[in-house]
């Protein structure tokens, strides 16, 4: 009655603070790493598919299982698949690896700000991905060599844990065979057939071809390995509000009403999962946040 | 009044307890369910009730940390105490609620909705604080971009009698924080009551077009200048007798400062990580998803239910919680409420209510937290030190 604000209501299909799974198809499955699978993805009900923004995530469901949040990890300019890697760590990513091409997954969003990639036209761009961690910024990649003329020199730096963890790989050697593009990988663990770097990811932050003071650099992976990369870019001259980080916490809603993605006063699911450095740096440091 | 013109917003007027009796029949006649509090097992709880004769006629609350009982008062007053365990929460944002259903056929699955349609509930007896709190939940619920349908449609159809506090509880700290013990908006109608040697009267003030239209169904009496003071008095009163204080001058920014003080650590070892403080709290809002199924998996249902920050797995992701300690879920919790709300809400999450200094188990006290980091505050301590030189 008396107070309730007033605003246009978003259509949240009549169900109390979530939008209702839609339904997907699962079209292919590529098996990347022994714990790693991405899937493709046709929606059910809409042609045109899941437009989205580069970091954006979605809320996937398996049936009677569970939901989990997932970023995006195919092309923004082809949102008619929807791309996602995953790795297995528990029982809904364990469900879905074992879903088969034809089966149906639910799926809540686009969600949460993604990549600056506009914001940073006519910089040095810094990737830096650790693990899983490049499947998110594979969709900002996308885009970068979409529109490669926009943006100054652009930088992969990965790290794996061993040469069979690496990522993408047959997309990683097209990439590095371009001129426009630098791509460092490095290995935790090498073995007799690894002729690349060894050591973690940030070690190749020094040496790497870009100029600090007029780059943004795009960071995702486990939150120690974030926090290296800050030190080592800042070690090197970047300003931190030109850092852009990928944030990780629980999410049952994904809009914004749950309360478990909470990161001091930021919602990550709505204010996140991309944060400039800048707006965090009072925490991301502390510990159990 | 005895002609029966139309009254106007705020115009205040007199009831007794019959009359009280005759609205809640006309609120019942007009489809709604009444609302109120009610002693059951010792306690003051929330359930549906006949009319005023369930109130909790003659009782008050003694409030104190880890500390509640009942206790009979001199006189029959309807409203001689404060909030109890339960809050308006449990009807605008049920405990438990299914969000759809899905059936299995082969490969697919199709989703059906069929959330019941909130019931017309009249609240009686909601204290200031409370409308506060449900202020707060509306902002929280329907004030961003995506709503809580079921709040919204439930708020749209319930009516509240809200009712001033003249005797403050021993956990109460309302008027630290802006938020009682009169109420300001909010309401449909608002009830002080009055008992001394004139009778047992009821002021009224009506808040909105819904009050003021149940209301002329009465035949109530013009408030004289003298019940108004007297009301006037018992609340000032109240304001000045709250069992508890909080200073809330730059609390903000005092708790964001002090994320690392060591002086978590000593609540930390107290607390016992039961939840009860969120489960009572009137502005807590968290909430955890459940996906289940049939034993053939043809059918799967979601639920949501409330959650609280203080179990391990509200924070859990691969790997393990990222607040294993009691002192990282108590200062989560803290800091929530007195500083990130601000940023996320634009007000306070705590209305002073005092259900979470009651309800612990072992009496860790809001209001005491805070003036411990207060007093442990080293950019404090730095600005005593230099005005001494
Ligand atoms: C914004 C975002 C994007 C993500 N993108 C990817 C991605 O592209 N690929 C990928 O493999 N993983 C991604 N993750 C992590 C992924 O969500 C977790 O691995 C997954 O939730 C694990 O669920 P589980 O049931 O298999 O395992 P368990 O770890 O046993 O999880 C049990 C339950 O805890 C919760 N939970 C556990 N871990 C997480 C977590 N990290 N984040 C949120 N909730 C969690 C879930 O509700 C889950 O149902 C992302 C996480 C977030 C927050
Ligand atoms: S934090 Fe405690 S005093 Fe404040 S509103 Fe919640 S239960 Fe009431
Ligand atoms: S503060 Fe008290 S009520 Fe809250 S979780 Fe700790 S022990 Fe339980
Ligand atoms: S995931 Fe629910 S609030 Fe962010």
């Amino acid at each position: 009655m008396a107070g309730l604000p007033e605003k246009d209501l978003v259509d949240t299909g009549g169900i109390s603070g979530m939008i209702a799974p839609r339904p997907f198809v699962i079209r292919r499955i590529e098996r990347d790493t022994a714990d790693t699978f991405t899937l493709r993805l046709k929606s059910g009900s809409d042609r045109n598919g899941l437009h989205f923004e580069p970091g954006q995530f979605n809320m996937l469901y398996v049936f009677g299982v569970g939901e989990v949040p997932l970023s995006i990890s195919g092309d923004p300019a082809k949102p008619q698949f929807l791309v996602h890697t995953t790795r297995v760590v528990g029982p809904v990513t364990g469900a879905l690896h074992r879903l088969k091409t034809g089966d149906m997954v639910g799926i809540r969003g686009p969600f949460g700000k993604g990549w600056p990639v506009d914001e940073a036209e006519g910089n040095d761009i810094v990737v830096i991905a650790g693990g899983i961690g490049l499947a998110p910024l594979r969709p900002a990649l996308y885009h970068l060599l979409a529109h490669r003329k926009k943006y100054g020199r652009i930088v992969l730096l990965y790290g794996a844990r061993t040469p069979a963890d690496i990522l993408y790989r047959r997309e990683l050697e097209k990439w590095r065979a371009r001129f426009d593009l630098e791509v460092e990988v490095t290995v935790d663990r090498g073995d007799e057939s690894w002729w690349g770097n060894v050591g973690v990811v940030t070690t190749l932050v020094p040496r790497s071809p870009f100029d600090p003071l007029n780059a943004v650099a795009l960071i995702c992976g486990p939150e120690v390995m974030m926090r290296f990369a800050v030190m080592a870019l800042r070690k090197k001259g970047m300003n931190i509000d030109d850092i852009y980080v990928s944030m990780e916490r629980n999410m049952k809603c994904g809009v914004g009403l749950c309360g478990h993605c909470q990161f001091g006063p930021k919602f990550v699911c709505k204010n996140g999962p991309v944060f400039s450095y800048e707006t965090l740096k009072n925490l991301f440091n502390k510990r159990e946040i | 009044m005895t002609n029966k013109a139309r009254r106007s917003l705020h115009e205040p007027a007199v009831i007794s307890t019959a009359q009280l009796a005759q609205f809640f029949a006309g609120l019942s006649e007009s489809g709604y369910r009444i609302i109120g509090p009610t002693v059951r097992d010792d306690v003051i709880i929330l359930d549906e009730i006949a009319g005023p004769t369930d109130l909790p006629v003659g009782w008050t609350d003694r409030q104190d940390a880890a500390a509640y009982h009942l206790e009979r008062m001199p006189n029959s007053a309807l409203f001689g105490y404060v909030v109890g365990p339960q809050s308006w929460k449990k009807y605008l944002y049920p405990p438990r609620l299914e969000l759809w259903q899905a059936a299995r056929n082969k490969r697919a699955f199709e989703l059906k909705q069929k959330q019941p349609e909130p019931p017309k509930l009249a609240f009686v007896g909601v204290r200031p604080c409370e409308l506060a709190a449900i202020e707060i939940l509306d902002r929280v619920l329907t004030g961003g971009e995506f709503s809580d349908e079921y709040y919204r449609r439930q708020r749209e159809n319930t009516f509240i009698i809200a009712v001033n506090c003249t005797e403050p509880g021993g956990t109460c700290f309302c008027a630290s924080m802006g938020t009682g013990p009169r109420a300001r908006h909010g309401y449909d109608i608002v009830l002080t009551e009055v008992v001394d040697d004139s009778g047992h009267r009821l002021l009224v003030d009506t808040g909105s077009e819904a009050g003021l239209s149940a209301m002329s169904k009465l035949t109530a009496e013009r408030a004289s200048n003298e019940i108004q003071s007297r009301a006037d008095e018992l609340l000032s009163r109240a304001a000045g007798r709250m069992g508890r204080s909080l200073d809330t001058a730059d609390l903000r920014e005092l708790l964001y400062r002090n994320i690392e003080n060591v002086y978590w650590d000593r609540v930390g070892k107290r607390c016992l990580t039961c939840a009860n403080c969120t489960l009572v709290c009137p502005t807590c809002f968290c909430f955890a998803t459940e996906d289940t199924t049939d034993l053939e998996a043809h059918r799967a249902r979601r639920e949501r239910r409330w959650d609280s920050c203080f179990t391990m797995d509200f924070s859990y992701i691969h790997g393990g919680s990222v607040r294993p300690s009691a002192k990282s879920r108590y200062r989560q919790w803290l800091t929530h409420k007195l500083a990130a709300w601000h940023d996320q809400f634009g007000s306070s999450g705590c209305v002073g209510c005092g259900r979470c200094i009651t309800w612990c188990p072992v009496g860790i006290d809001i209001t005491e937290e805070v003036c411990a980091i207060r007093e442990h505050d080293p950019a404090q301590a730095t600005v005593t030190e230099e005005s001494n030189i």
